[in-house]
Parts: C-alpha cells; sequence; structure tokens
C-alpha cells in the first residue's frame, strides 16, 4: 500500500545514474597523472602494485556491472505494480556450486600476480645502500649504515613554517610535505630501508616506490626499493603517532650518480663533527 | 518449593565461589608455569648463551654480509658498532664489538635488546657472548668496549644473504 | 514507586514512570533502551565526526588543536562501534528473538536487564573522559601501545568503559544464545529459524569468543600503564606487536559482529518485499557460518606493514581473500530472490537493495585491500577508511535502518511516514557515498588517516566529502523527527503491515502486547 510511492522511473534512473557517477569519476581518476589515483609508480614494486590495483579494479567493474545488471532488471521487471506476480523456486543446488566457483577462481586469478610481488617485496638482500629511518615524535632521523655515504646521519623534519598550519601566511605548494633535510639516495640503486622508532610506532610511507613499513621502538623491520627517475619524492608517516603525526613528512631526493657522490662529499665535509644519533636520547 | 530454590541456589552459590578461587589462584600459577614453559621450549631465552653443537661444518660455498646496528632509547648514552658490516660463512664462529659511552654525569644502567631482520634470522643465530646478556652499569664517562660471539647455523634457508643485527639500548630504572 | 515485581506473577502490572524502566526485565522495554541508547550514543558519535570534517574542510588548523582533534577520531570510532553499532544490533535481538522464535522473553531477563545498565556507565565514562586532566584517550580506536601507554587518565577511563561494555556484550550474546538453543516454539528447528535469527546466533557465538580476548589485551595495557608490566614494551623484553596480534584476533570478528545481523535483517526484509521465500536459505546459514569462522584466522591482514614474514603475509592474504566467497554468495543469493519476485519498495526495501549495492562495493574495496602489494600501498590512509565506512555506514547502519522501518509498525502499532522515510533514504544514500566516495581517491593519491591537516592537493576532495558529512548529519537528525513523529501519532498499523511478512511476529497485534507468546505457537 505504500510501495506504489517510489515510482519505477524514480528508483532506476536514481540507481543507474549514482552507479554511472561512482565509475566516471573512477574512469577520470585512472588516468596515470590524475592527483586524483596512485602517484606515478617510481619502481618495480610501485608498478606491479599498480598493475595488480588496475586488474583489479577492472575485475570489480566487471562483476559490479553482472550482479547489478542482473538485480536492476529485475527491480524493473519483476514488480507488482508492473503485475508480475511472484514465482516460488527457492534453491537451485547447481546455480550454488556455479556461483561459488566462479569466484574462487577469480580470486586465485588476482592472488597470483600478488604472491609474487609479495615475495619480491621482502627480498631486501645485497643492498647498495643501507640507510636507517628512525621514527622520532615528531620527526624522522636518517643514518646511512653501509654503501656509499656510510655514516652520513641526520634528522629530516617539517620545514613548512606555523604561519602556513594557522592560516596566517599563504601555503606553500608543499606544504606539509616539506622537510629541512631530505634523504638523497642515487638513481638506480638497491637502497635497504630498515625503520626502527624511539618512543612510539611510526610508519616509513613513500607512495611512489609502494614501499610502506611500520617502525618499531626497540626492532627493526627492513624494505626496500629501487627509484627508476631523479626526482623528488614525498610521503608521510602512517602510523598514528601523538599529537604531530601529520608534520613528520618524509622526502626522498633521487639523483644520478656523479650527483650523489658529490651529494655524499659535501655532507661528510659538512657534518664532520656530528654525533651519532643513536646518542640522542629523549 | 521455595526452600528447593533456595538449596539449589545456595549450592549454585557455592560452586561459583570455589571456581571463582580455583580462578584467581589459576592466575598465580600461570607465572610459575610460563617460566617452565620457556624452559623447557627455549622460548624468549634472551639472557643464556646458546648451547652449539662442536661439530657445527662451516659452508664455505656461501657467504652471508651482516650489517650492525645501534640504537639508543632514552639514555644519554653513545652506542655503535666499531664495524659497520662483516662478511662471514654460515658455520663460522665470529667475534664483533660495540662500543657505549656514557656522557653524562650520573652512573646509569641499561639494558640491550636484540632485534633481527630478517627475523627468523634469530633462530639460527647462535651467541656464545653477548653484552645483552646482563645489564650494563656505566659510570660517569666511561666508556667501554664489549663484544658480541656468535656463529650463525649453516641451516639458515639459502636464498639468505644479508642480515641486520640490531641492539637497542633501553634505560633501566634504579635499583633494578 | 519502587515496588520490584514479582515477574512470574502478575503479569499485567508493572512499576510506571521511571521505576518501569530501571527495573524492567521485559524483552520490548529492555530492547527499546538499547535502541534509544543506541541513537544518543550515534548522535554523540556524529558529533564528533562533525567535528573531525569541519576540521578537514580546509587545509590548515582551524577549530581542533591536533591533540584534541586524535580524540576526537579515537572517541568517534569507539563510541560508533560500541555505543551505537553494537547496542542498536543487540536492542534489535532483544526485541525480535523473542517475537520471531516464539518465546515469552530473554532465557535470562534479569541479566538483560544489567546487561542493559551497564551501557550508560560505560558512555558516560568515554564522554566524560573529554574533561579530565589530559584529555581523552587520543591513540586512535585501536590504541596501539606505545602510544596509548603515554596518555593520561582519559586512557584508563576509555579501558574501564572498555570492560563494562565488553562484560555488557558478552551478558548480551549468552542470553541471546540461551533464548534460541532453548525457548524456540514447538516445531521450530534450528533450520526453519528465521535469518535473523540465525546471523544473531552465530554473532553471539563469536562475541563470546572474542570480547574476553579484547578483555584480555587491554587489561595487559593497564598493567604495563600502572604495574610495571612490559607485555608491549620492548624495554622488558614484550614486544608492541603483540599488542597488535592481540587486539585484531578481538577486531576482526568484532567486524564481522557488526555485519552478520545485518545480513540477517537484509535476509528478512528482501524475502518479504519481493513476496517470494528467500533463495537458498541453508546456503546463507552456511556461508554465515563460514564467514564467522575465516573471520577468526584473518586477523593480520590489518597489520601488513608491521613486517611480518613472508609465509605469513600470504596466509592472511589467502584467508582474507577466500572470505569474499561465502560473502558472495550471500549477495548472489539475495539477487535470486529478488528475481521473479513481484517486488514493492517500501523504506526498508529501500534500505535493504542500498545496503546491497554499497556494501559491494565496500566488499570490493575489502577484496583490494586483502591483495598485500595493494594494502601495503592504501593501509593506513582515506582508502582503508572509505573501505570501512562502505561497510559499517552504508552496511551496518543501513541495515539498522531498514530494520528500525521494516519492525517499527510492529513496536508503535502505527506506521511512519513514508514520504519523509523515503526521503531519509534517499538523503542519506546521496550525502553517504558524496561523502565517502571522493575518500578511495584521497588514499590512493596518499592522504595518510588521522591527520587533523593536510597537503593542498588533497583539498578539493575533502571539501566535498565534508560537505557530503554535513550533509549526512543532519539527515540522521531528520530520522529522529521521522520516529517520533510516528510514536506520537502515525496512522494506524495493521498486524501485517507487510504483505509479504511470513515470520511469528507479524502474526502478533500491534503494537505488540507486553507480554506475547505465553503459549508457544505451534510451528508445522
Amino acid at each position: 500500500m505504500w510501495g506504489e510511492y517510489m515510482s519505477s522511473k524514480s528508483v532506476m534512473t536514481l540507481l543507474g545514474s549514482a552507479t554511472l557517477a561512482l565509475y566516471s569519476s573512477m574512469a577520470f581518476s585512472l588516468d596515470e597523472t590524475s592527483k586524483y589515483f596512485h602517484p606515478q609508480p617510481q619502481s618495480v614494486i610501485a608498478q606491479e602494485t599498480y598493475d595488480q590495483h588496475i586488474l583489479a579494479l577492472w575485475i570489480c567493474l566487471a562483476i559490479f556491472i553482472v550482479v547489478f545488471g542482473v538485480m536492476f532488471y529485475s527491480i524493473l521487471k519483476h514488480r507488482k505494480s508492473t503485475g508480475y506476480k511472484a514465482a516460488n523456486f527457492h534453491h537451485s543446488t547447481v546455480v550454488e556450486i556455479i556461483w561459488t566457483a566462479i569466484p574462487l577462481l577469480i580470486l586465485i586469478a588476482m592472488a597470483f600476480p600478488a604472491t609474487k610481488t609479495v615475495v619480491a617485496m621482502k627480498d631486501t638482500s645485497e643492498p647498495d645502500i643501507t640507510i636507517k629511518a628512525t621514527g622520532y615524535q615528531w620527526m624522522w632521523g636518517y643514518d646511512y649504515l653501509q654503501g656509499e655515504g656510510e655514516g652520513i646521519s641526520f634528522f629530516s623534519k617539517l620545514s613548512t613554517p606555523v604561519a602556513q598550519v594557522k592560516g596566517t601566511e599563504a601555503k606553500g605548494e608543499n606544504y606539509l610535505l616539506e622537510v629541512d633535510n631530505n634523504v638523497v639516495v642515487p638513481v638506480g640503486k638497491k637502497i635497504r630501508v630498515i625503520t626502527t622508532a624511539n618512543d612510539v610506532l611510526h610508519a616509513w610511507w613513500v607512495p611512489a616506490f609502494g614501499v610502506k613499513q611500520d617502525a618499531i621502538p626497540g626492532f627493526i623491520r627492513d624494505t626496500w626499493f629501487t627509484a627508476n627517475k631523479p626526482g623528488v619524492y614525498r610521503g608521510q608517516c602512517v602510523e598514528l603517532c601523538g599529537k604531530d603525526h601529520g608534520y613528520m613528512p618524509i622526502v626522498v631526493e633521487v639523483m644520478e650518480a656523479d650527483k650523489y657522490t658529490q651529494w655524499v662529499a659535501d655532507k661528510k665535509k659538512a657534518s664532520a663533527a656530528v654525533v651519532n644519533t643513536a646518542a640522542v636520547g629523549n | 518449593m521455595t526452600q528447593g530454590v533456595t538449596k539449589i541456589n545456595l549450592e549454585m552459590l557455592k560452586k561459583l565461589l570455589i571456581f571463582s578461587v580455583i580462578m584467581f589462584g589459576f592466575g598465580y600459577a600461570l607465572v610459575p608455569m610460563y617460566e617452565k614453559f620457556c624452559e623447557v621450549t627455549g622460548i624468549n631465552n634472551l639472557l643464556q648463551p646458546d648451547v652449539v653443537d662442536k661439530n657445527i661444518k662451516v659452508d664455505m660455498t656461501r657467504t652471508i654480509a651482516i650489517e650492525l646496528d645501534a640504537n639508543v632509547r632514552g639514555l644519554p648514552w653513545q652506542f655503535k658498532p666499531l664495524q659497520s658490516n662483516v662478511k662471514i660463512h654460515p658455520g663460522e664462529s665470529l667475534e664483533v664489538m660495540y662500543e657505549i659511552s656514557n656522557v653524562s654525569d650520573q652512573e646509569i644502567s641499561g639494558q640491550a635488546i636484540p632485534s633481527y631482520s630478517p627475523r627468523f634470522l634469530e633462530k639460527y643465530m647462535k651467541k656464545f657472548e653477548c653484552f645483552c646478556f646482563t645489564k650494563q652499569v656505566l659510570k660517569p664517562g666511561e666508556t667501554r668496549q664489549m663484544p658480541v660471539k656468535f656463529v650463525i647455523d649453516p641451516q639458515i634457508p639459502v636464498d639468505v644473504n644479508t642480515v641486520t643485527i640490531s641492539y637497542t639500548f633501553f634505560a633501566l630504572q634504579p635499583g633494578k | 514507586m519502587a515496588v520490584v515485581q514479582d515477574v512470574h506473577g502478575h503479569h499485567d502490572h508493572h512499576p510506571s514512570g521511571i521505576m518501569r524502566w530501571v527495573t524492567t526485565t521485559n524483552h520490548k522495554d529492555i530492547g527499546t533502551m538499547y535502541l534509544w541508547f543506541s541513537f544518543a550514543m550515534f548522535l554523540v558519535g556524529g558529533f564528533l565526526a562533525m567535528g573531525i570534517r569541519a576540521e578537514l574542510f580546509m587545509p590548515g588548523i582551524q577549530i581542533l588543536e591536533p591533540e584534541l582533534f586524535n580524540s576526537f577520531t579515537t572517541l568517534h570510532g569507539l563510541i560508533m562501534v560500541f555505543g551505537a553499532i553494537m547496542p542498536a544490533f543487540v536492542g534489535l535481538a532483544n526485541w525480535q528473538v523473542p517475537l520471531m522464535i516464539g518465546a515469552p522473553d530473554m532465557a535470562f531477563a534479569r541479566m538483560n536487564n544489567w546487561s542493559f545498565w551497564l551501557l550508560p556507565v560505560a558512555g558516560m565514562l568515554l564522554v566524560s573522559s573529554f574533561f579530565v586532566p589530559g584529555g581523552a584517550a587520543a591513540g586512535g580506536w585501536t590504541f596501539y601501545p606505545p602510544l596509548s601507554a603515554q596518555g593520561g587518565m582519559g586512557v584508563d577511563m576509555m579501558i574501564f568503559a572498555v570492560h563494562i561494555l565488553g562484560a555488557s556484550s558478552i551478558m548480551g550474546a549468552i542470553n541471546i544464545i540461551t533464548t534460541i538453543l532453548n525457548m524456540r516454539a514447538p516445531g521450530m528447528t534450528l533450520m526453519k529459524m528465521p535469518m535473523f535469527v540465525w546471523t544473531w546466533l552465530i554473532t553471539a557465538y563469536l562475541l563470546v569468543l572474542v570480547m574476553p580476548v579484547l578483555a584480555g589485551t587491554v587489561t595487559m595495557l593497564l598493567t604495563d600503564r600502572h604495574f610495571g608490566t612490559s607485555f608491549f614494551n620492548a624495554a622488558g623484553g614484550g614486544d608492541p606487536v603483540l599488542f597488535q596480534h592481540i587486539f585484531w584476533f578481538f577486531g576482526h570478528p568484532e567486524v564481522y559482529i557488526m555485519i552478520l545481523p545485518a545480513f540477517g535483517i537484509v535476509s528478512e526484509i528482501i524475502p518479504t518485499f519481493s513476496r517470494k521465500p528467500l533463495f537458498g536459505y541453508s546456503s546463507m546459514v552456511y556461508a554465515t557460518a563460514s564467514i564467522a569462522i575465516l573471520s577468526c584466522i584473518v586477523w593480520a591482514h590489518h597489520m601488513f606493514t608491521v613486517g611480518m614474514p613472508t609465509v605469513g603475509q600470504l596466509f592472511f592474504m589467502y584467508a582474507t581473500m577466500l572470505i569474499a566467497v561465502p560473502t558472495g554468495v550471500k549477495v548472489f543469493n539475495w539477487t535470486a530472490t529478488m528475481w521473479r519476485g513481484s517486488m514493492t519498495f517500501e523504506t526498508p526495501m529501500l534500505f535493504a537493495i542500498g545496503f546491497i549495492f554499497l556494501f559491494v562495493i565496500g566488499g570490493f574495496s575489502g577484496v583490494i585491500c586483502a591483495i598485500v602489494p595493494i594494502d601495503i600501498q592504501v593501509q593506513d590512509t582515506y582508502y582503508v577508511i572509505a573501505h570501512f565506512h562502505y561497510v559499517l555506514v552504508s552496511g551496518a547502519l543501513f541495515a539498522i535502518f531498514g530494520a528500525v522501518y521494516y519492525w517499527l509498525p510492529k513496536w508503535c502499532g502505527r506506521m511512519y511516514d513514508v514520504k519523509l522515510a523515503n526521503m531519509h533514504f534517499w538523503l542519506s544514500m546521496i550525502f553517504f557515498n558524496v561523502a565517502f566516495f571522493v575518500q578511495h581517491f584521497l588514499g590512493l593519491a596518499g592522504m595518510p588517516r588521522r591527520i587533523p591537516d593536510y597537503s593542498l592537493q588533497f583539498a578539493d576532495f575533502n571539501m566535498i566529502s565534508s560537505i557530503g558529512a554535513f550533509g549526512f548529519g543532519l539527515t540522521q537528525l531528520f530520522f529522529l523527527y521521522i520516529v517520533i513523529k510516528c510514536i506520537r501519532g502515525g496512522e494506524k498499523a495493521a498486524d501485517r503491515p507487510w504483505e509479504g511478512g511470513n515470520t511469528l511476529e507479524w502474526t502478533l497485534p500491534s503494537p505488540a502486547p507486553y507480554h506475547t507468546f505465553e503459549t508457544p505457537p505451534v510451528i508445522k
């Protein structure tokens, strides 16, 4: 008696346009250069992750269209207002087996490439350079442990002025994503990142490299990346670490090998007297 | 009838009370039970040297690169390995040195906690001697060099060729 | 008026005024109180959400200082999970389980009263923790140590509140299990029970399984904070990651605790308005049970970035992906139930279809999050926020709205204003998507969760999201108006207001009398 309030047309139009809106917004975001999607992948792992995500999206879209195609057809046609009489079937073992098996196969297809990537992500062996990233409340400390640049050690703090945060000054281009000392690495070299923390959990994330690793006080964890192209890549701490969790970005600057050598020389000269960061307690 | 119910309820109450007392006691019994359990299984064996089979064979065909790392949490100390990395053959015993110095003007004690990457290294790393087996007490301004003697079990999976050994010193409360 | 009634005696007399509610052992009264409590908490949690979205409306710090912002996100999560969604489902179970299985009341009527009255105490603790020195807990609703070891008294209040809520949930769950297993009408075998009852039975087992684990975790946290233990402290030989393992061993079944009863509700509504029996009843039961079992072995997919061994990551990835299978079966079964039915689209049906539509999107993002490399990219970003709001708001909450509209005529004997209720649905649907769909892209583009301020590239989508959230929040006040209007003076509802309703509650008069099924009905 109340059911006919919503006309079939309006239900269909609204739901249909909602679907379209959802997926068309996804479509414009699939453009690789869009700021609303993954940052452009800059390492093998990031590229594989990106490809798997696109594959997963297409699979989801296909399932979505099939399932909701059937459902909306049914909503449109099988309604009381059009005088449709209800059938009375309530199970079919064959159909149920089929729609249990098909998703299973699809999942296997999705899990296969993912497994390969997971194994690759874990392979931190034989790095060219090892860098330790230590999370502090609220900044990052970096120590170059091994490889070219061994012994370099510095802190990396947010360099955005407080006035920009408070809104008394116009916000700069890299608002909240800029630091005083960038982590510098050479292009094309395998960089192993060891993470640990001084006080609470933090997490080291650079989206363009597909690298995210929690930093745990008292323990070390590791991950790795090899940057494809010189440039500046930005990330943030992604594990809630207290008041200024939103204010401890990560900036990785990737340089050509010779420029990197130059940077190492400069850094060594400048910081001949720098104390090991390991000594800095809180 | 009411009396019957009261009786049943009292019985139940008695049983529940006994149960609560047993559970409370069990809570205390857990402490020695866990200790025994860890002793038998060798879990959390942080403070004792490992026993190593004397006939362990050195696997000369493989080389493992070991990176050494040091951290200090909440102590006015400096702590670093004297060599940043070493290469060894599995089965070979090795000694590496760490150095700590107390830069404050107070006597302070600390305890080092090891951490490994990859994490399963813990299973294959046999330590005969380590500064982490006991707490370290440093006088004001004191600097101390301390060894870690260990061997890596040749059973370690073949695809492992780079590992990191890390120690973190934590402050111990005075009196501990 | 403080006469304690002998519940076995004078059935038609009960205290009136406030004492009726304080001393009641009637499942309908308690159910009503659960639902109102849940709605009150929903408004509190919603207020916090509005605060969060207002701060995130623009880059920069405008309204909430970072520490207070963290308290807002923490308490928003805790209050919505433990204060709004869970009590709402328990309230629905209190009202409907006895009615649907033909039982006169819940099995443990006095315990039922106690398990409700614990809730306001816990709720007060959570809310008042904002006003103690040091402020409310600010370590996220997952309160990971060591951060949660740093907070002040607010954290202890939260721990105490979680203990009380846990005790209440365990009692509620035991009550529901006992009622369902022992008090079904003659002839109602387990496999003849309505789906809502089935899903609640399974949910109740999950609750009994995991709530003690949560209690254990928060107790360990408490002793770490105050009694010198080192469960989660590396300095004493403990491990912060241990907390995450234990927490998520509770936490993952917990999310199914919040969605399985929603599956049950939808499985009631869809057949009613399709005028056709539920397709694949037994496979629905098995799917629910397998989801519950699988939910206990997937917890570490919340922790793919803590640096687990490869084998661990792969195991939890496969197990998590496997959950998509029984969940898919449910969606297919609902579609097949609608197929060749004779459908009408009353408000409950709109919410049920909205549920399926949006829950599937949440399910898709769930599968995507299960894939380790992608999860490592989106872990702790707005993508995850979008994912779990799709399953908990448009999943659990939409199902609760559907349930309220579905059973309101039975509860108060009056029909709600259909026009307004449908408007409530459409506004919720639109604003919800405006608020949360864009968050997927924010996460993919790199915006971490739990930050009070963000870089400029995220500005426009955050503004859209905030506008959607404000709209969604206001719409829920509108829901309050609809319900009050219905109770005050809606049109008289028929005993069976829905043509296709075949479960036992529709055989009762509307509104349902204070005592029902004193003589059990007989099921053929």
